[in-house]
């Protein structure tokens, strides 16, 4: 059950129109496309992803599935969205409340043991292992878990854990934290108990209806099983510009912190529909990541370009991540920056800083122009059109 | 109007053995990340006709692989959609066939089963982008018995082609088939327009009176007596007829005309492969050239094709050179005017040149 619900409020104008998970990533990819591979990989081959904020993107995105193997007559991917119910209708209210209204349809299935993942990380895993180890404890639920910083850990929900790996404390987001085991947000769970915690945690109308803050905090309480799953590997929640302009960047180089080139693990994607990138008389192209259907005729240093980008001749992008059909043109510069889908950014225009001086990341939104000889100041966040010569 | 495709994939597979040798004409990889009947297969669907017949004869494994459910195409139908026809796939075939008669003969159950009105006949010798329900349009508006699309092309030398003589109507006079030609000619570009039944009958009529060509028995016998249309198409329409012309066709894409008018509209299917973006290094020098997913690029890359999933190493120069699907090139190696097939090694500071009118040829799977 893939929870692909959020707004991702904290990626501004990139998710105005779109669901986080829907949010392009390493040039050919959507955000989602990192848990729909990993299902399909480990073997898991039924999936319901739970849509609510703008879902039009993602619907459309995942379709039925084919693209993931997940075209099934029996499972396959399912979008769940909110419905109108006999005695009242409820939007999902948390992370809880949006598997319990889906119960019917996991009971269709009548699975033994339920995976429960959310749509905003990138990574690569074989759940495979983490509900053989599940199973092995004896667990009523196993939470994936990861190390993180310490400076980092009042971010996350963080587990206490025993030698043998069971839980025996879950705090969440703490001031103060007591270790630095993270969790990922994926939880295993026998399908029997989180029925029964599911529909407790319903009844209480104190609850915030959230899987970290109560349901998970309940089953402890209650002396369930809880371990924790120890991940290894990389592992990056993009929910803000900085980490969703990092882990793009982790893609790059010779030996990549984040592999997506990985035979032994594809990540499946919708591919678009474009013949090879084009590579001009003088282009300049160093430690970037270029898809299908680019042409390049400028100079392009440390960044990653999604499918269809042009840019033109005397053109700069730099340390930049742009998405679909953008367009740079000549003369116009772009550095320490995010730039959303079919953005024009005419000559001689300059969006962002140096990165080595810059204040921050630059964001455009989809769909705008930036005119001749504007420009877009470090960290500034833009989604309407930039006149000629302005200064944002 | 309605028509279903049929599609020769075997029959040119003669004219570049290098190629060829194990795979059929259709599965040969072109521009980066297609295969020749992407173009054939693509232009129909685009066209409306989502009923389309692939006559196979030997070597059709790669051709399968690359098809699969015809779903990259979406001719993954309940109804009609992609149908493969193998040798001895139908009673009434004679098992391999030997010409275009012989292997029409033995896909008459199928023509017979559908029920459209016409019949698109194609090769997959051909690079381009056509509309192919504006042939069916003209073929209508002149009352044709048959239509044959024509393109001019300008050819050094060659016996491949077959050239064609109109009048002012459009009619064909003429049709003179591997004749030795240079220079331009207004030439038959494999794709015909018939009506469904009507191929059925002249099938049956060909087949009871023994002959043996479609073309010399068929078309060229009955010139006068049908009317036998050209349908001029202007675009860009590239013939791979030899290596050279593989070559010198692959190596026009990189120019933004022939691209725009190939690829501008987005709408050349081919087989996806899940392939991660392209990769280049920090010493990587790419230039003038066309590069599919998958790729690592660490060197120098100029006036090159790198198909899906290539690999070229650091210090290492490619030039003026199409290299195909999943090689891998080491490091100081320089390749000038190199062709290589699937799945090629290049080891470390190997040097290897060919010319434009010859390309040093590497054959799948080769290690150097």
């Amino acid at each position: 059950m893939l929870l692909a619900g959020g707004q991702g409020s904290r990626l501004y104008a990139l998710t105005n129109n779109i669901a986080k998970p829907a949010v392009p990533f390493g040039a050919k990819y959507r955000i989602i496309d990192f848990p729909l591979s990993n299902c399909i990989n480990s073997g898991i081959d039924t999936v319901g992803v739970l849509t609510q904020y703008q879902p039009l993107m993602l619907n459309e995105y995942i379709g039925n599935g084919q693209p993931w193997d997940l075209d099934r007559n029996f499972g396959g991917v399912h979008i769940l969205s909110p419905y109108q119910k006999k005695s009242k209708s409820a939007w999902y209210e948390g992370t809880a409340n949006a598997i319990y209204q889906n119960l019917n349809f996991i009971k269709m299935y009548n699975p033994e043991y339920v995976l429960i993942l959310s749509g905003d990380h990138i990574y690569k895993m074989d759940y495979s292992k983490m509900l053989r180890a599940h199973i092995e404890t004896g667990a009523d639920c196993t939470i994936a878990a990861i190390e993180v910083p310490l400076k980092e850990a009042s971010r996350f929900g963080i587990l206490n854990t025993n030698p043998d790996g069971s839980i025996y404390e879950f705090e969440e987001k703490p001031k103060q934290p007591k270790s630095t085991l993270a969790s990922m947000g994926v939880y295993i769970f026998t399908a029997e108990k989180m029925y029964t915690y599911l529909e407790a945690d319903e009844n209480d109308p104190d609850s915030s209806k959230d899987f970290g803050k109560n349901v998970l905090p309940a089953m402890l309480n209650a002396g369930e099983k809880m371990f924790a799953y120890r991940f290894e590997g990389y592992w990056k929640d993009v929910g803000t510009v900085s980490s969703l302009w990092e882990a793009n960047m982790d893609l790059l180089g010779e030996d990549p912190a984040f592999d997506v080139g990985d035979q032994h693990w594809k990540i499946h994607s919708r591919n678009p529909l474009a013949p090879p990138e084009y590579m001009g008389e003088n282009a300049v192209v160093k430690n970037s990541m270029v898809a299908l259907g680019c042409e390049i005729y400028g100079t392009v240093e440390n960044s990653v370009l999604s499918s269809n980008v042009v840019v033109e001749e005397g053109a700069t992008v730099k340390d930049a991540v742009i998405m679909s059909g953008t367009v740079v043109k000549s003369g116009a510069r772009v550095s320490y920056s995010i730039v959303d889908e079919d953005v024009v950014i005419e000559e001689g225009a300059a969006v962002g800083e140096d990165k080595e001086t810059a204040k921050g990341i630059a964001v455009l939104g989809r769909n705008i122009s930036v005119g001749k000889k504007a420009s877009v100041a470090a960290g500034n966040i833009v989604d309407k059109n930039i006149a000629e010569g302005e200064e944002a | 109007m309605s028509a279903i495709g049929v599609i020769f994939s075997n029959i040119h597979d003669d004219n570049i053995p290098e190629l060829s040798q194990r795979r059929t004409m259709g599965s040969l990889p072109y521009g980066g990340r297609y295969r020749l009947i992407d173009f054939a297969l693509s232009n129909l669907v685009n066209s409306g006709v989502t009923t389309v017949g692939i006559i196979t004869k030997n070597n059709y494994q790669s051709l399968m692989d690359h098809l699969g459910s015809g779903k990259d195409w979406d001719l993954a139908r309940k109804t009609g959609g992609l149908i493969l026809l193998p040798p001895f796939g139908a009673r009434n075939g004679d098992g391999l066939y030997k010409n275009r008669l012989e292997a029409l003969k033995g896909i008459t159950g199928f023509l017979n089963r559908r029920n459209e009105d016409y019949a698109v006949l194609c090769d997959c010798d051909g690079v381009y982008r056509m509309d192919l329900s504006a042939v069916i349009d003209y073929h209508e508006a002149k009352q044709a018995d048959i239509t044959l699309v024509c393109h001019n092309e300008e050819i050094a030398n060659s016996s491949n082609y077959t050239t064609v003589k109109t009048d002012e109507d459009g009619r064909i006079t003429d049709i003179k088939i591997n004749e030795t030609v240079r220079g331009c000619e207004k030439f038959y570009s494999n794709i015909m327009i018939v009506g469904r039944q009507f191929l059925l009958s002249l099938i049956e009529d060909a087949v009871a009176h023994g002959y043996k060509s479609f073309r010399e028995d068929i078309i060229m016998r009955r010139i006068k007596s049908l009317k036998i249309y050209a349908y001029d198409f202007e675009g860009y329409h590239a013939t791979i007829d030899s290596l050279a012309s593989y070559f010198r066709h692959n190596m026009e894409l990189l120019q933004k005309p022939v691209r725009d008018e190939l690829f501008g509209a987005r709408d050349i299917y081919t087989k996806v492969r899940d392939s991660a973006p392209s990769k280049y290094g920090d010493a990587s020098q790419v230039k003038n050239s066309l590069i599919s997913d998958g790729c690592i690029v660490e060197g120098t890359v100029e006036n090159s094709i790198l198909f899906r999933g290539v690999k070229v190493g650091k210090g290492t120069a490619v030039r003026n050179s199409i290299v195909m699907q999943d090689t891998v090139i080491g490091d100081n190696v320089s390749l000038d005017y190199v062709i290589t097939d699937k799945n090629v090694v290049i080891r470390d500071r190997r040097v290897l040149a060919g010319c434009d009118v010859q390309p040093y040829f590497l054959s799948k799977g080769t290690m150097i």
